[in-house]
């Protein structure tokens, strides 16, 4: 094992869903499931049924059978769809849960971007939430101090590192999160969708800072949804399907089997009303990389959405979002001044869309399923797929400008 | 794919070794099961953490409310005032010779410290869910952090105690020198209820309404308002209130500053070795159920 920076062998994680969440059960319950239980186990063992001690609840592993390895200065992306088991595998990753069976070897200090701002007080100053956070990152105190300065200035907020951070705008809370977060300096890197945070200009010197880290030849394990960001970045990921892998190798090749899967069986979906079971793209080159829109030509994109009950109203998303986030296009049938309402079984939905005047690069194209569920709106499912806008690519200004335009040009000499 | 190299069968979740050329740390997540270790040398490389969680809690304490520090000086005072006039005006409890504020007093900064100590750490990791479950650090650091923040407050009431000893013209002899162990065992004894309480309160809610229950009868079996010496029985019943942690420690912190005589040292023995295996206990436990506390939290 000469460079080898993480190591996952045979890596499992098992979840207990009974009717109970265990957070939530009582003493009454604990007492009356302590002795039950038992008797139970007992009584389905003299019946001969070897595996009747495991039938008192029910078990479902979230992650199972999952290993690969990285060499330092790997980039990895982690894709899969709702309920694959990604957040649970970088989890156990940064240590957060253990792991039910297998192992995880990692070389060198580890930091996570999982979720920012983990920690920050509200009551305390941007000053005095720098050090906290950063000493719940793992940094020392002292390289706090170190790079305080650096910190303050990428997160920009300079003028109000002595307010209380109740005062702080959403914005500002992110990027003061984000900046203690990218100081870390760690050997191996963590990332969970975070790039999506601030505004454009923050985005820019997050990916940039990304780049950097990649350059340094840092190993970096990057989890998104956004297709886009995953095949810009990761020259390799892997798919989860279920809580197993099912692909390990170029990003490409995981994109295109992700598109081609049908989510259908998605853990999470025993709890949903709704949700999305396939997207199909019928005029569309899917090309393995994803969907390939022609200049000028019409997308029709399709949703088979499936309910277990009848749902009056239901919202149907569609995003394209750039590859750091920015969310470009945001669609919705009611903007349309269209209804939906759906009936238990299957129901199909297209969406066309004549003109799309994008610059060509690759995008993210997110469909998100709302639905009304007791009186609240609720997210039943996504699904994320490579959008890919045929044509040269405009050699200047990339990640900075995405919508095309027809222009002329007249170029007179005066004299 | 699934069996285990034996190659690196360490006890613990993971090991660290130093490669001879650089710190290089080696780090191995793996299932554990039954009684693990404490691993109290990965506690003290993040003890900055403790530090920081520590110095927010007393920070955040003091900014949200409007007497800020004054609290933790009210607190006692006010109990004591009210001891004062109903066990020691109107039932005459016998105070050891001591004027009853000042021996009454002297007893609640150290109890105050106690009952908000097993408090905060019980709650504290319900209270801190959401860091659970999204970053690493010993899970420790924080009951740890909510009972080291309560120290602060035990050191502004303790002044006002000695501002009390010098009124009530009380000088302490050469037992004052045996006080910090006391509060050692006073700490130890927060700490190991806290942690017991702290890990089941995760798991079971409804601990959180047991703490003001338990805390009440752990008062009255304390000798706050009164003295111990009542308990002027032999053997078993010495021991019986012995059980309670508080009771050999307000005895000993009592004789400590005020030279109390001590008539049953059965008590006072028996409170500390109690008070060390519910520390210990606490710890071993809470660190066999923390590695679920981000699933379940």
């Amino acid at each position: 094992m000469k460079d080898i920076a993480v190591k996952v062998e045979g890596l499992g994680k098992k979840y207990h869903i009974g009717k109970i969440k265990p957070g939530t059960m009582n003493l009454r319950e604990a007492i009356y499931r302590g002795i039950k239980s038992p008797a139970q186990k007992a009584w389905n063992l003299l019946q001969g049924k070897a595996h009747g001690a495991a039938r008192l609840e029910e078990e479902i592993w979230a992650l199972r059978g999952v290993g690969f390895e990285l060499v330092k200065g790997d980039i990895l992306g982690i894709i899969g769809h709702n309920g694959a088991g990604k957040s649970t595998l970088l989890k156990i990753l940064t240590h957060i849960t253990e792991p039910s069976e297998g192992q995880v070897m990692i070389r060198g200090r580890a930091g996570a971007l999982l979720e920012v701002g983990t920690g920050i007080h509200p009551e305390l100053t941007g000053r005095e939430n720098i050090y906290l956070n950063g000493s719940i990152l793992g940094m020392k105190r002292s390289e706090v101090k170190r790079r305080f300065d650096e910190i303050v200035e990428f997160s920009g907020i300079e003028k109000f590192l002595d307010t209380p951070m109740k005062h702080y705008s959403d914005g500002m809370r992110v990027r003061l999160a984000f900046s203690v977060a990218a100081h870390l300096e760690p050997e191996i890197l963590l990332v969970d969708e975070v790039l999506a945070v601030g505004d454009t200009a923050f985005q820019k010197k997050c990916l940039a800072k990304m780049s950097d880290v990649i350059k340094e030849g840092k190993t970096v394990l990057f989890v998104s949804h956004n297709m886009a960001a995953v095949k810009e970045l990761c020259p390799r990921a892997i798919l989860l399907e279920r809580g197993k892998l099912v692909f390990d190798g170029p990003s490409y090749e995981a994109i295109s089997m992700y598109i081609s899967r049908s989510s259908t069986e998605d853990l999470s979906r025993q709890h949903k009303d709704v949700w999305i079971e396939r997207t199909y793209f019928p005029q569309a080159d899917l090309a393995g990389q994803g969907v390939v829109y022609e200049q000028a030509k019409s997308l029709v994109c399709g949703l088979q959405i499936e309910a277990a009950k009848a749902l009056d109203e239901v919202w149907v998303n569609l995003e394209i979002l750039s590859v750091v986030g920015t969310r470009l296009v945001h669609i919705r049938n009611d903007f349309d001044g269209h209804e939906i309402s759906v009936e238990p079984g299957k129901t199909n939905i297209e969406i066309t869309i004549t003109d799309l005047p994008l610059l060509p690069d690759t995008y993210n194209m997110r469909f998100r399923l709302v639905a009304m569920v007791n009186g609240e709106q609720l997210v039943e499912d996504s699904v994320d797929v490579p959008l890919i806008i045929a044509g040269e690519k405009p050699g200047r200004g990339r990640y900075e400008s995405f919508v095309r335009t027809r222009q002329t040009w007249s170029v007179t000499k005066i004299t | 794919m699934t069996s285990m190299p034996s190659r690196h069968k360490n006890k613990g979740s993971e090991a660290r070794r130093k490669s001879s050329e650089r710190k290089e740390t080696i780090k191995y997540y793996r299932p554990t099961s039954g009684w693990v270790s404490l691993e109290l040398r990965e506690l003290w490389e993040y003890r900055e953490v403790i530090y920081f969680l520590t110095w927010r809690d007393i920070k955040v304490r003091y900014k949200q409310t409007v007497l800020g520090a004054l609290w933790a000086i009210l607190q006692p005072l006010m109990v004591m005032v009210i001891f004062t006039i109903i066990f020691g005006r109107l039932l005459k409890a016998p105070s050891d010779d001591i004027p009853y504020p000042l021996f009454a007093y002297s007893a609640l900064t150290i109890w105050t410290f106690f009952a908000n100590g097993v408090t905060l750490a019980s709650n504290s990791m319900v209270m801190e869910g959401n860091m659970i479950k999204k970053v690493y650090f010993p899970r420790m650091s924080i009951p740890i952090a909510s009972v080291a923040a309560g120290m602060v407050d035990f050191c502004i009431a303790f002044v006002i105690l000695v501002g009390m000893m010098i009124y009530y013209g009380k000088t302490p002899s050469m037992a004052i020198l045996t006080l910090p162990l006391f509060i050692i065992l006073a700490v130890s004894a927060t700490l190991g209820l806290g942690l017991w309480l702290g890990a089941l309160n995760v798991m079971f809610r409804d601990v959180r309404y047991l703490i003001p229950f338990l805390l009440q009868v752990l008062l009255y079996a304390s000798p706050v308002a009164y003295s111990s010496n009542l308990i002027a029985d032999k053997g078993a019943w010495n021991i019986l209130y012995g059980l309670n942690p508080m009771a050999g420690v307000i005895i000993g912190f009592r004789w400590a500053l005020l030279k109390t005589p001590i008539e049953q040292p059965v008590i006072l023995a028996t409170s500390a070795a109690v008070t060390i295996s519910l520390l210990i206990t606490g710890s071993f436990f809470f660190k066999r159920v923390e590695k679920n506390f981000a699933d379940v939290v």
